[in-house]
């Protein structure tokens, strides 16, 4: 178990690192979901218009995001008043990594060993903030696939068990079978809201219900 | 996905585990046992599930000791906790962080070909060795 208590020390150091705050505020808050849901493509989206810059790159290639990012202070405006958050970008939460997937990426073997690696420790470290660290989730979903995974249905038990105030995003309804509904119908008790990350549709309702739920 | 090693016999072990098995147990102690029979190539089926705090420190271990050279991590499924239950009495004062999956099936990932469920069937499909 020395490795893992290894381990555990340096996902605090790092914790400590992207989570440390002199003040209460901002407010952290997590994006989470599945690999490829869009999470980084949202949190560049919101980090681009409000502060300017980006967070990380986005991929289509599964676990792009193997390590948070997080991008402090992020003032949005609302009707007059401003809400500041922290948002933290995190890996696609899942319950196995095989790097030969990457293989299929014209990844060479090394590198596909090393990244999918760095995307088991980065999956650990967000599952062990999701119990810490966060004050909030943003959870997206790519509103292409089947919502009712054992991983969706986990990670928002986690977050329930939290008492975490939650947004769920149904993302990429640019495409042609994206299906709000199936996602509303899969956590009736939770708010959804629909857009596209990537087109940029419908992020004035988003912003709206982030000022509300984490101001 | 690789062709597996071959184990030392070709059959494949099924753990059906007792809720009164694991009620003494430790949250880190569940998990080590589950995962030390899942790294075995088993599968374990649990009468009573793990909890939402146990259920992330599972992902979280299981991440820590995934390795290329043949455990690419779990699978799982189970039946969900009951809707009603949290929002009444029992429920809270059970405290929802309390409240346990049902019966929860877990496996290694690169032995299990699928994993389905619905409402009130899992359905576990195996790789033949
Ligand atoms: N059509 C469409 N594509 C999107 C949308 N949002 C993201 N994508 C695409 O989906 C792919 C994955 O996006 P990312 O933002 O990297 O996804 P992620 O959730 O951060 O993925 P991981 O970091 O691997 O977990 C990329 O090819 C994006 O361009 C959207 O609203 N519409
Ligand atoms: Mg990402």
């Amino acid at each position: 178990m020395g490795l893992f208590a290894d381990l555990r020390d340096s996902i605090s150091a790092v914790t400590a690192k992207l989570f440390a705050g002199e003040s209460e505020d901002p407010k952290r808050i997590g994006i989470y979901g599945p690999p490829n849901a869009g999470k980084t493509t949202l949190a560049n989206r919101i980090a681009r218009d409000w502060t300017g810059d980006a967070v990380g790159p986005e991929s289509h290639i599964p676990h792009e995001t193997r390590r948070a990012r997080r991008k402090e202070n992020v003032e949005i405006e609302r009707d007059g008043h401003t809400v500041s958050i922290d948002i933290v970008d995190t890996p696609g939460v899942t319950t196995k990594v095989d790097y030969e997937e990457f293989l299929d990426h014209d990844m060479e073997k090394d590198e596909a060993v090393r990244r999918s690696r760095e995307a088991t420790e980065g999956v650990a470290e967000a599952m062990h903030w999701l119990r810490e660290d966060v004050d909030g989730v943003i959870y997206v979903l790519d509103s292409t696939t089947d919502p009712f995974t054992q991983v969706n249905t986990m990670l928002i038990g986690i977050i329930e068990s939290r008492d975490l105030p939650v947004l769920i995003l149904a993302n990429k309804t640019d495409l042609e079978d994206s299906k709000v509904q199936r996602i509303r119908n899969a956590f009736p008790q939770h708010e959804t809201i629909e857009l596209s990350a990537l087109e940029g549709e419908n992020m004035d309702e988003v912003y709206d219900r982030i000022a509300e739920k984490f101001g | 996905m690789a062709e597996q090693e071959p184990e030392t016999d070709d059959g494949v072990q099924l753990d059906l585990i007792s809720a009164e098995r694991m009620e003494n147990k430790t949250s880190m102690e569940k998990i080590r046992m589950i995962l030390d029979s899942v790294h075995d190539g088993d599968i374990v089926v649990l009468e009573q599930g793990l909890t939402p705090d146990e259920e992330s420190k599972l992902i979280e271990v299981t991440m820590t000791e995934i390795n290329p050279d043949g455990f690419t991590g779990i699978e799982i499924e189970s039946f969900p906790r009951s809707e009603t239950k949290e929002s009444g009495f029992l429920g809270r004062l059970m405290g929802k962080d309390e409240d346990p999956a049902k019966l929860t099936v877990i496996g290694p990932a690169n032995q299990i070909q699928s994993l389905h469920k619905d409402e009130t069937l899992i359905s576990a499909l195996l790789k033949r060795k």
